[in-house]
């Protein structure tokens, strides 16, 4: 017996199309900037949006007379470092959380979950008055150091670890593994996901930074990319609006491509049959 | 290597006590079970063997060493787990492999152990599989082939087969048995399943309530429970345990629920006492009204015998295991015999020793 109703076609119509002005008010703007990435600056000027003078003149412009591609390395290895730095910290913190057994562990990680309630924002000013005074300013290490660790990291991995089951820890004690042993080998593998899940958060997190280099880098050289986009337009005194929506483009490549492969990894089952 | 438990003590704080006084000598290559309800502490004390818990007092003594302070590595043994403990992102080869890398072992020596175990275990042809491509009797027989490569004499099984089904928990029960004959393992196994206790124990030691009820074989378990609990622990269907008197008359003569009167071959040995009357050492049989003493409730039908549940004229109820099939309906009434062995408890429960072997004229 068939309990659940078939929903009315006039309903099935009008989620579709509620769905379908969301989904163009989502990706509408995406889609435009696209679009005009791929139109010469001239038609952008004249509001000439439907020209077919579709061409990938502005994206080679971008390589041959912005500095893009120093920006995207100086983000790239921002990115990568911040990523790897967050990997290493958290888990090892989340590990002392979980399998360490020491005074004042739930009082500190307390504290530590209180860091979190605090807006990057509200630090900006205490932590721009230490990296000047480190003589930092206007280097990598300005916008590595003050991320290699987050609460938020260490949180999330800590669930991760309390929700491996406790018998996998009494096997490796009775195989003698010691805790940087299981670590590594056990701890750091059954957590395959949440690794990346985070890797892919801290990944972006500094890749889309915007503020705190906007303040902290004044050259060329450090800046990352997402302030070299708005370098792009105020340098100039006439905006190429094509070669900036190709800049732009570029930008979001990287984004698009962690999330694809990030979505590839986010299946559940990967930890079936540890325990029964 | 033989293990030596005395005086073993657990708390978890001052005031709340899981195990006492737990002394016991498991002898080299014995299969020596514990067994209890669950809750009575009995993973406890395997995980205090194995140095997963901390003694709260008392002695482990390995072969002739102390071990209450050693880590488990140091203990030389290995374990298996109720809910397997496998690596899900290793293939079973290296899940069997895994701890002999840990400790270092040369790398033939490894691949030797780890072939040997699979094969013994018939799981050879499954090697590169990850533990989720598995059932969960071939998960279980990962976990024993990590026990098998290991070249640690000490086995330590926590309830391994209550996760399987009934007919695969047969099966593996005698692989189980196999192995530890073969392999001449020392193999202490934790279950709360009596008929696990029963078929594999060279030894067995009841755990309830904090304390060893008994420590006996098979045989002396079943047959010279050292109390109650012990008796009801044992055995399918389980013991009746009835209140029974010495009669007023005759102290030859006794009373079970005055609905019952046994004439046995020497005195009663106390006035007020519990008696307990297996299933099948009933008699029962169609009675009219006047001479019955009980009366049906149910039966059960099994294929080769027929359990019988009835009420006493007094109240107790009572199951019986009869031979083949027969059919009583509900409420019809009977009478009901205690036919040869009985066993006797005093108020507390504790067994009594009869001067003589009871001969029982029912």
């Amino acid at each position: 017996m068939n309990i659940v109703a078939k929903p009315k076609l006039s309903h099935t119509i009008l989620n579709y199309i509620l769905l379908i002005v969301l989904a163009a008010v989502v990706l509408g703007p995406f889609l435009i900037g696209l679009w005009t990435s791929f139109l010469p600056t001239m038609d952008i000027a004249k509001g000439n949006f439907l020209s077919l003078h579709l061409s990938l003149q502005n994206y080679i412009d971008a390589f041959t007379q912005t500095p893009i591609i120093r920006y995207l390395g100086n983000s790239l290895f921002i990115s990568v470092a911040t990523m790897i730095a967050q990997l290493i910290f958290c888990s090892m913190s989340a590990y002392a959380f979980v399998f360490l057994k020491f005074k004042y562990r739930n009082f500190l990680f307390g504290l530590f979950l209180a860091t979190m309630m605090l807006p990057f924002e509200a630090e900006i000013i205490p932590n721009f008055t230490t990296v000047k005074a480190l003589g930092l300013l206007n280097t990598y290490s300005v916008m590595i150091i003050p991320f290699l660790t987050s609460a938020f990291g260490t949180f999330m991995l800590r669930q991760s670890f309390l929700q491996m089951p406790a018998e996998l820890k009494e096997a490796a004690d009775i195989e003698g593994l010691g805790h940087f042993q299981f670590y590594w080998k056990i701890a750091l593998p059954y957590n395959k996901i949440s690794l990346l899940t985070l890797g892919a958060y801290s990944f972006l997190g500094a890749w889309n930074q915007y503020l705190w280099p906007m303040l902290t880098t004044f050259s060329n050289a450090y800046r990352p990319v997402q302030n070299g986009l708005r370098q792009l337009q105020s340098e100039e005194t006439f905006n190429d609006w094509g070669m900036i929506q190709a800049t732009a483009a570029i930008v979001v490549i990287p984004t698009l491509i962690v999330l694809f492969v990030g979505q590839h990894y986010f299946k559940s089952g990967m930890n079936e049959g540890a325990v029964k | 290597m033989s293990i030596t438990l005395r005086n073993i003590r657990k708390d978890y704080d001052q005031n709340t006590e899981v195990l006492k006084d737990v002394s016991v000598k498991v002898e080299t290559g014995e299969f020596f079970v514990i067994v209890g309800p669950s809750g009575c502490g009995k993973s406890t004390l395997l995980r205090m063997i194995a140095g997963l818990t901390p003694i709260t007092g008392g002695e482990v003594q390995i072969d002739d060493q102390v071990v209450n302070e050693l880590p488990p590595k140091a203990r030389k043994l290995t374990m298996v787990f109720q809910n397997y403990a496998l690596y899900p992102f290793l293939s079973v080869w290296d899940n069997v492999a895994f701890g002999l890398k840990a400790r270092k072992l040369d790398s033939a020596d490894i691949k030797q152990r780890v072939d040997n175990a699979l094969k013994m275990v018939s799981l050879t042809k499954l090697r590169k599989r990850k533990p989720r491509e598995l059932s969960g009797g071939q998960r279980q027989r990962v976990a024993l082939a990590r026990a098998v490569a290991s070249d640690a004499k000490i086995c330590l099984m926590d309830e391994p087969l209550s996760n399987l089904d009934a007919q695969l928990r047969i099966k593996m029960r005698q692989e189980i048995y196999a192995l530890q004959r073969k392999l001449g393992l020392t193999l202490i196994y934790v279950t709360h399943d009596q008929v696990e206790a029963m078929t594999m124990a060279d030894h067995i030691m009841v755990l309830h309530d904090k304390h060893v009820q008994q420590i006996g074989t098979p045989s002396e378990i079943y047959q010279t429970p050292a109390n109650d609990f012990v008796a009801k622990f044992f055995g399918t269907p389980q013991i009746n345990i009835l209140p029974a008197k010495r009669s007023a008359d005759n102290d030859h003569i006794l009373n079970v629920s005055s609905d019952l009167e046994i004439a046995l071959n020497q005195p009663v040995p106390a006035e007020n006492l519990k008696i307990g009357v297996r299933p099948d050492d009933f008699k029962i049989e169609r009675a009219d009204g006047v001479s019955s003493n009980a009366v049906v409730k149910n039966t059960e039908f099994l294929g080769n015998e027929t359990i019988v549940y009835a009420t006493m004229n007094s109240g107790s109820d009572i199951h019986v295991v009869v031979d083949g099939q027969v059919a009583f309906r509900s409420y019809e009434p009977v009478k009901v015999t205690a036919s040869s062995k009985l066993l006797f408890f005093d108020q507390n429960g504790n067994r009594i020793n009869l001067a003589k072997e009871a001969l029982v004229h029912a």
